[in-house]
């Protein structure tokens, strides 16, 4: 209980220190102790809560109600504020905020809660706490590396105005809501913590304040808004009809298909949240904002919080829907199938590395979705999986990206080759977390393993979104490897301009990255397995299989340190029209002329052009007909 | 039991290892000599394979950038044999697989290092080939699964009866189909091929001498014993049935090499992923609603 | 025991040739002359050959390309120069543009005369440079003191 108060109440000191502190220094020495502190309790909460069963908080006091009270109206009025400058044809998003207040203040007012059960405010399960560690620890990872990132972003960037300090606080509320979000039981507060997140990413996105900026800011804006409105309603209906406020008591509440509505309408507002198809427009305009933001809360936790919510309500959407013979867990999952398969493809023909790394998260959230769509044990087991090595990789490459970027000065993965040469120490690790997201024996590619394996078992249509996918996936990865790894000799100091932070948090979530997948057997016996029980893939044969795979691939940079004897150089072969000692000219009709290597992007295919609009409209198609189903199978 | 089991699975890897070479550079040899005779030549000798590895051998290794690029095929080899160790040790087929890519993406990484334009579109064309025949070796996966209940390689084995290829025989043509890419024949050999090539040079392996070669060929025979050793799993049941069908199959496929242009990549790309979802999903589809409608 | 004379593979450049030889070398792979049973397969690649095959002489243009071709061979290797031409430059050598034959530039160890030498000859010549490449790789090679009496 207190650990959780602390980690849900902790961060908002800092908060509200960066709002006062005007000092860098100080503002650093703050950062740091506090990520020190969330880190160390989040991981201390992990181990030393048991993992048999959830651990409800129960509240005695009423002045919380009070608060969650306050909170609201301060958060709507904040959001309306934020909507002032919008042009009135944009009257729906104000519009939005309004209806849901309305809604949720209306349900505390009424006095209708009276009826309902408000036993268990916060709780705890094994899930929380993998959450948990993954907020606490990637998360305040991310935000020391963003002091050192923001000093270097205002240098570079004159004509944006500092607002560390706006920055900072936000970054600490948002930890805070993340953390309540994760351990909260009661669906309002549950709802309230969401919608901070909203609130936090629209902050963030428009940081640079640059019109592209705003733009993309609000349209994170109403399509969070609008899973928000979705979870107001799904309150309203729970509580009015059901006379349920708290998510165990629905999830608990027997096999009754009377639940699946609010669990439909809140999956609903996780799609949003993790920007699946046809909400995934916004985490790809959200690309705008400083690299931090996208690692925090566009890859490794606001979007976790989204799939987080559907794994959660997994085994109610196993409820078949009165009158047909489907469940809500196969429309979600197909869902998630057309965004993995969608957004695999997609990342083929983008040359820019962090659209690339968001058609990538878009994907392997969508896999996600898939699994906990499906809701068997193994399924779930490889969601979780997912969930924690994808927060890991992913973040180590944006923040890889953000390095890069800052040094070379550009995004495109073109501008990246021969990056070996330039800046070894960086592409390394970078190329630790490119394969750390699609070859085995790394944490990736296991989960999907266990994916795959899961899926088999039921029907052969998600195995094979998933097989066409991952198949994608190898392409995009695979060319971008080769781009970093092309030795140019091509020498460059831009390594030693990187600061302190950023070096310590890339190496630290390098490291975790192939500590993760050595561990991964543990991190399934002692969380998971108490959890959904005990997975095959486990299995003594296939660990020690793995072990051998993971033990040949870390021998691999050790050969790097050997003396290889001198052989005799020779210069790529291009016809005879090379240039002796020349790497990268050849005599052309005119003269020596350079030579550009550059990627396949296949645009015919998988150009966003064709393929981004048939997917939104798949996935809209997709998801009118799940709520009508349910709708139907509600009355 | 534990100790005996260990033993033979050692026995298997071994046998695994040291046998490859021996056959499939026999085979190969024997694929010279069968596209010679297809061409009106006499052909080389049957061991000439032997000859062209043990020549290589024998010749100097260059470096290209002051890189040792041959590490990477070393690690090529050595995940191609991990990979072909854990198929004919029984172990999962899916993970067979993505070690088969792992192994496949090392050799893809020398290419790339290089820096060579021969080498770099030969790489970026084994990506695509990648892509083009993953899906329909993860969808046999699927539907061996399907079909035996297991997805270790010793399991599917062990089936007594022709169950196997008479649930699956859309997906077994599939993999024929895709075979032709694994094997780098005509006319999906877009990345590397054994004949002159004039518009690649050598594609992939075109900055690579001597011993570095050497490697790419043994390591191409260990690929070719695992990909025939899929087809075996489909008619497992009885040996001689299944090596019969195997020098079918390798026929085809020289067949295919002698009279089929190269294709273009687009081509490459979109046929094969329709010919696996074609022929490898319909099947699985097919099997899945027999098998509820039977329930 | 050395494979190297069991398994030549050639790289065969045309340096400024009517195309004359280039055509009788083409005709030596063809099922008429085979020479794929001797294990000879012709790779465009020098980095891949044992065995330099030139055709035509050498000119200002060509210099830097057969230079770079040699060069690029991995030891050990061997230069059969094919036809008249490549071994002395024919009657074009006192072209202002030709240097002479490819004896000039880089060190050739069998000279296949004729004009155009025919496939029998060239599979003949090829058949020497395997001798020679034999002893190349044993270090017992001692090339032959250059023809005395050259017209230029």
């Amino acid at each position: 209980m207190a650990f959780i108060a602390f980690l849900i109440l902790f961060p908002l000191l800092p908060a509200a220190m960066m709002l006062l502190v005007e000092s860098p220094a100080v503002r650093k020495g703050i950062i740091i102790i506090s990520a020190i502190a969330i880190a160390v309790i989040s991981v201390d909460l992990a181990f030393s809560a048991p993992k048999d069963a959830p651990h409800y908080v129960n509240s005695a006091f009423h002045s919380l109600d009070n608060i969650l009270l306050a909170g609201e109206l301060i958060l709507a009025c904040t959001l309306l504020y934020l909507c002032r400058k919008l042009p009135f044809r944009k009257y729906w998003i104000p519009l939005m905020v309004v209806l849901q207040t309305g809604m949720v203040l209306w349900i505390e007012l009424s006095g209708k809660l009276h009826d309902v059960k408000t036993q268990h405010v916060f709780f705890y399960d094994n899930l929380s706490l993998i959450m948990a560690v993954i907020i606490g620890v990637i998360g305040t990872l991310i935000c020391v590396y963003a002091v050192g990132y923001m000093n270097q972003y205002h240098h570079h960037h004159h004509d944006i105005p500092d607002r560390q300090k706006l920055f900072f606080f936000t970054m600490f509320l948002f930890l805070s809501a993340m953390f309540g979000i994760v351990f909260a039981d009661n669906l309002m507060w549950l709802y309230f913590f969401w919608e901070i997140t909203t609130l936090c990413s629209f902050i963030m996105i428009g940081y640079s304040g640059t019109e592209e900026a705003v733009t993309n800011a609000f349209r994170a804006l109403w399509m969070n808004l609008l899973g928000g409105l979705a979870f107001a309603i799904a309150i309203v209906y729970c509580v009015t009809v059901l006379k349920i406020i708290e998510l165990d008591d629905l999830l608990n509440s027997g096999k009754s298909a009377a639940i699946l509505l609010p669990v439909v309408l809140i999956a609903f507002a996780g799609l949003t949240k993790s920007a699946q198809f046809p909400f995934s427009a916004w985490l790809l305009g959200a690309m705008v904002a400083p690299t931090p933001v996208s690692a925090l809360l566009h890859s490794s936790t606001m979007v976790k919080a989204g799939v987080y919510i559907i794994i959660k309500l997994a085994p109610a959407m196993l409820i078949t829907i009165p009158g047909t013979m489907l469940t809500p867990g196969i429309l979600i999952a197909l869902i998630g199938a057309v965004s993995f398969l969608a957004c695999s493809c997609l990342a083929i023909s983008q040359s820019n590395a962090k659209r690339v790394l968001a058609y990538s998260t878009i994907a392997n959230l969508g896999l996600i979705v898939l699994c906990a769509g499906v809701g068997s044990y193994l399924a779930l087991w490889a969601a979780i999986l997912l969930l924690i090595f994808h927060a890991v990789a992913k973040a180590l490459l944006f923040l890889t990206v953000g390095t890069i970027e800052q040094q070379i000065g550009s995004r495109d993965i073109e501008d990246m080759h021969g990056l070996i040469s330039k800046m070894p120490r960086i592409t390394i690790i970078m190329l630790i977390g490119i394969t750390g997201m699609f070859l085995a024996p790394f944490g990736m590619l296991i989960s999907k393993w266990a994916a795959l394996e899961a899926l088999a078992v039921s029907d052969p249509f998600l195995p094979l979104a998933v097989i066409f996918g991952s198949s994608a996936t190898l392409f995009f990865w695979g060319k971008w490897m080769g781009k970093l790894i092309a030795i140019t000799n091509v020498k460059s100091d831009a390594e030693s301009r990187i600061c302190h932070e950023e070096w310590f948090v890339l190496s630290t979530l390098a490291g975790m990255t192939i500590a993760i997948c050595a561990l991964f057997p543990l991190v399934g016996s002692y969380f998971i397995e108490p959890l959904y029980g005990h997975d095959p893939i486990l299995s003594k044969e296939h660990i020690i299989m793995v072990a051998i795979l993971l033990g040949l691939v870390l021998l691999v940079p050790i050969a790097f340190f050997f003396n290889w004897k001198k052989l005799r150089n020779a210069e790529p072969y291009l016809c005879g029209a090379g240039i002796k000692d020349n790497y990268s000219q050849f005599t052309g009709s005119l003269g020596t002329k350079e030579w550009k290597l550059s990627n396949y992007y296949l645009e015919k295919y998988f150009g966003e052009a064709r393929l981004f609009k048939l997917s939104v409209v798949i996935s809209t198609i997709l998801i009118i007909i799940t709520f009508t189903i349910v709708c139907y199978g509600a009355r | 039991m534990g100790q005996d089991n260990n033993m033979k699975l050692l026995l298997a890897a071994l046998a695994f290892v040291i046998l490859t070479p021996v056959v499939c550079g026999l085979l190969a040899g024997f694929d010279r000599i069968l596209t010679a005779k297809m061409q009106g030549r006499y052909g080389p000798p049957l061991l000439q394979p032997f000859f062209d590895v043990l020549k290589l051998f024998e010749k100097e290794n260059l470096m290209v950038n002051q890189f040792y690029h041959s590490f990477y095929l070393i690690c090529y080899l050595i995940f191609m044999v991990a990979s072909g160790i854990l198929f004919f040790t029984g172990q999962d087929l899916l993970l067979v697989i993505f070690a088969f890519t792992l192994a496949d993406i090392f050799l893809v990484l020398a290419a790339y290092s290089t820096n060579s334009p021969y080498s770099f579109i030969g790489a970026e064309r084994e990506l695509l080939l990648m892509m083009s025949a993953e899906p329909m070796l993860l969808i046999a996966a699927v539907g061996l699964f399907m079909a035996t209940k297991s997805f270790k390689v010793g399991a599917i084995a062990d089936v007594a009866d022709f169950s196997t290829i008479s649930h699956l025989p859309g997906v077994f043509i599939g993999l024929l189909f895709i075979l032709t890419i694994k094997l780098r024949k005509s006319p999906f050999d877009l990345s590397t091929s054994h004949h002159a090539h004039q518009e690649l040079i050598k594609g992939v392996t075109t900055e690579f001498a001597g011993p570095s070669l050497a490697l790419v060929e043994i390591a191409h025979w260990y690929e070719t014993a695992i990909m025939l050793g899929i087809i075996y799993l489909f008619f497992a049941a009885n040996p001689v049935i299944a090596v019969s069908v195997i020098i079918a199959a390798y026929f085809i496929e020289i067949l295919i090499d002698n009279t089929f242009a190269r294709f273009k990549w687009e081509l490459t790309l979109t046929s094969s992923w329709t010919v696996s979802l074609v022929f490898g999903g319909l099947n699985l589809i097919v099997l899945f609603i027999i098998e509820k409608v039977k329930i | 025991m050395s494979f190297i004379t069991k398994s030549p593979w050639i790289v065969h450049y045309d340096g400024s040739s009517c195309n004359g030889c280039d055509i009788e070398v083409l005709a030596c792979l063809t099922p008429m002359y085979d020479v794929e049973r001797f294990g000879i397969i012709n790779t465009g690649n020098p980095k891949h050959a044992d065995i330099f095959l030139v055709t035509g002489y050498v000119n200002t243009q060509n210099v830097d390309v057969i230079k770079n071709i040699y060069r690029k061979m991995p030891d050990p290797k061997v230069v059969v120069a094919i036809g008249i031409c490549a071994s002395t430059g024919n009657f074009f050598r006192e072209c202002y543009n030709a240097l002479g034959g490819i004896d000039t530039i880089i060190p050739v160890d069998v000279y296949v005369p004729g004009c155009a030498a025919r496939p029998e000859a060239i599979i003949d010549g090829v058949v020497k440079a395997l001798g020679i490449l034999d002893q190349k790789k044993n270090k017992t090679y001692i090339p032959p003191a250059k023809p005395e009496g050259i017209i230029k």
